[in-house]
């Protein structure tokens, strides 16, 4: 009987020849990562153990991105914290303000994930890097304090379930619309303690932007990971930026598959997530009526520059409705200063849009676009939990950035169709 | 490890913000969080439990957020273990590395009704319903669990091998 990826990466971290969903493994880390929510808590934990070092100054990630540019005191103080430990141990991937990204989409970007990687990281969203082909999952802030002080964790090897994605994908229908759906069809919990895997002919031709944000919604279907096999796409991602070496990993042909799903694309238009949970998913074609305050684009899921075009496409030289505020933040400064090339940020500002410097501000309401009563947003993010982007009575509608933009220029959530 | 009081019944989905909710996180020391635990879910709990009484719950006990805080505030709180049909990923992993014993086993859920005296074998995973002399197996922890929550987490474990 044949592996899995994420049998293969565990055993080789592991030192083991074979590893079997549910033994429990102790795993070599080559990245370990943390944000200004989650290292606070971890710096505490470390500080109880007896060591004095880092495992590996360059295997340590922090990134301040939830509440930075600090949106008050409390906030300066928790990155404070991460940047006083960062320079007493001497990490040398800290990023301040001026470099820093949303964690997700800047490490990728940075070379600092790789495929066969395995990258434990204090965020939930640490699953993006499945599209990279590494076994990336999010952990709590002990794990995080344990990792940094010994560049281990354990693991319990997990199923997988194997999505197959084949057919014609339609127009305005991408990564976030593919996920959308399959959370929609198997549920919040549909994937439980198990490893997804995204295969077909769609996923093939799909960019990294789009298989980013698939990955990235893997934990809102509660799964583990969210695995893509490295193909010619994903080397060319990566060639030039790696600074580590890395390894591709691929199922065996005879791997063991909790599960195997197949979709046919053909059937599937853009997707909208209604409130309060990702899986109440609908075609864009059975929304009717939902006037909205706000559109946000931007997120660990959709603040690449490829989302960014998509939605400087759609809102090319239209205006945003009157009632609607209009928020983009990309993902980090690398994207931003290329859509300033590419004259993206000139169209959304000439659209009405704000343009804010990369942050996850409004995506978990913490800044830069909270929600007031009886407010209703349509959002590239991930969550729309109760209250996610601000009062407890606001809500939260899931699209892509095609959409969110066409329905800012409507002022209530239509297909782009429907605005160009 | 001895685990004996009483079980108090919850359904499924129980979030992490149920759990600790998010206005409370802006202290993390153990009493403010125990002092919270499941306000939002039973605003009684944490007067009408005693020291070692267990939660049992049905599907995804957990889920949501990565906070640290939900398993802190249940442990801090005295309860002595959690038995659940399932746990979200998160939580569970949280869980064992903060040294809160969890158990999954749908058979106890099933038979356990609120307030029946329930024991507990951390090492063989049985479970005793003393009120109704019945007894569930869960499976047991992996040995290496079993240290990990016997040691009083992974810091202390982790203390053990540096
Ligand atoms: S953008 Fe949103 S989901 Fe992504 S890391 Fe930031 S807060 Fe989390």
């Amino acid at each position: 009987m044949g592996m899995t990826m994420v049998e293969k990466i565990l055993a080789d971290h592991a030192g083991k020849d074979k590893v079997k969903a549910g033994e429990l493994v102790n795993a070599k880390l080559d990245l370990v990562l943390g944000n200004d929510i989650t290292t606070p808590v971890a710096i505490n934990e470390f500080e109880k153990i007896n060591v004095d070092d880092v495992f590996d100054q360059d295997r340590i990630a922090i990134v301040p991105d939830h509440f930075v540019p600090n949106k008050d005191i409390d906030s300066a103080q928790q990155v404070k914290q991460l940047r006083d430990f960062a320079n007493d141990k001497g990490i040398t991937n800290f990023f301040e303000l001026g470099e820093m990204g949303i964690e997700h989409c800047l490490l990728p970007e940075q070379g600092l994930v790789g495929p066969g990687d395995i990258v434990i990281g204090a965020d939930s969203h640490t699953c993006t890097y499945g599209a990279l082909g590494a076994l990336a999952t999010g952990v709590g802030s002990t794990d995080m304090a344990a990792a940094m002080a010994t560049g281990e964790a354990w693991f319990k090897v997990p199923e997988t379930i194997k999505f197959v994605y084949n057919g014609q994908l339609q127009d305005w229908v991408g990564g976030k619309d593919l996920i959308l759906y399959t959370i929609g069809d198997i549920g919040v919990d549909g994937a439980l303690y198990k490893s997804m895997e995204f295969t077909g002919e769609v996923i093939d031709d799909l960019s990294m932007a789009h298989r980013m944000t698939m990955s990235n919604m893997a934990i809102e279907a509660g799964g583990k990971c969210g695995l893509i096999e490295p193909d010619e796409t994903t080397l060319d991602y990566v060639e030039g930026r790696a600074q580590r070496d890395y390894k591709v990993y691929k199922s065996d042909e005879d791997a063991e598959y909790d599960q195997v799903i197949e979709y046919n694309v053909s059937e599937i238009e853009p997707q909208v997530a209604y409130p309060h949970l990702p899986e109440n998913t609908r075609g864009i074609s059975e929304v009717e009526d939902i006037r909205i305050d706000q559109a946000v684009i931007g997120s660990c899921t959709n603040g690449r520059l490829e989302d960014l075009r998509l939605a400087a496409e759609v809102l090319e030289g239209q205006k945003k409705a009157d009632h609607v505020r209009l928020i983009v933040f990309p993902g980090t400064q690398e994207i931003y200063k290329q859509a300033m090339k590419e004259g993206i940020v000139e169209t959304l500002i000439d659209a009405g849009a704000a343009v804010s410097t990369p942050t996850c501000g409004p995506c978990l309401g913490g800044h830069m676009g909270i929600l007031a009563e009886g407010e209703r947003a349509i959002a590239t993010t991930n969550r729309n939990f109760v209250g996610r982007m601000g009062h407890p009575e606001s809500e939260v509608y899931l699209s892509n950035p095609a959409v969110a933009a066409a329905s800012a220029i409507a002022g209530e959530i239509v297909s782009p169709k429907e605005v160009l | 490890m001895d685990i004996q009081g009483k079980a108090w019944k919850y359904g499924s989905d129980i979030d992490t913000d149920v759990i600790i909710p998010a206005r409370y996180l802006n202290d993390s020391s153990l009493e403010h969080l125990a002092a919270h635990c499941l306000e939002d879910l039973d605003e009684e709990f944490v007067d009408k439990m005693d020291e070692g009484d267990l939660i049992v719950a049905e599907d995804n006990f957990g889920c949501g957020s990565s906070r640290e805080h939900a398993p802190l505030a249940i442990k801090a709180a005295g309860v002595s273990c959690v038995i659940a049909n399932s746990f979200a990923r998160i939580f569970y992993r949280n869980s064992i590395n903060i040294g809160l014993p969890i158990m999954e086993c749908p058979e106890a859920v099933a038979g356990i009704d609120e307030g029946d005296e329930v024991e507990v074998d951390v090492e063989t995973g049985t479970i005793t319903n003393v009120t109704k002399d019945e007894e569930y197996q869960a499976e047991p922890f992996p040995e290496f669990m079993q240290e990990l929550i016997s040691t009083g987490g992974l810091i202390s474990y982790v203390n053990k091998t540096v």
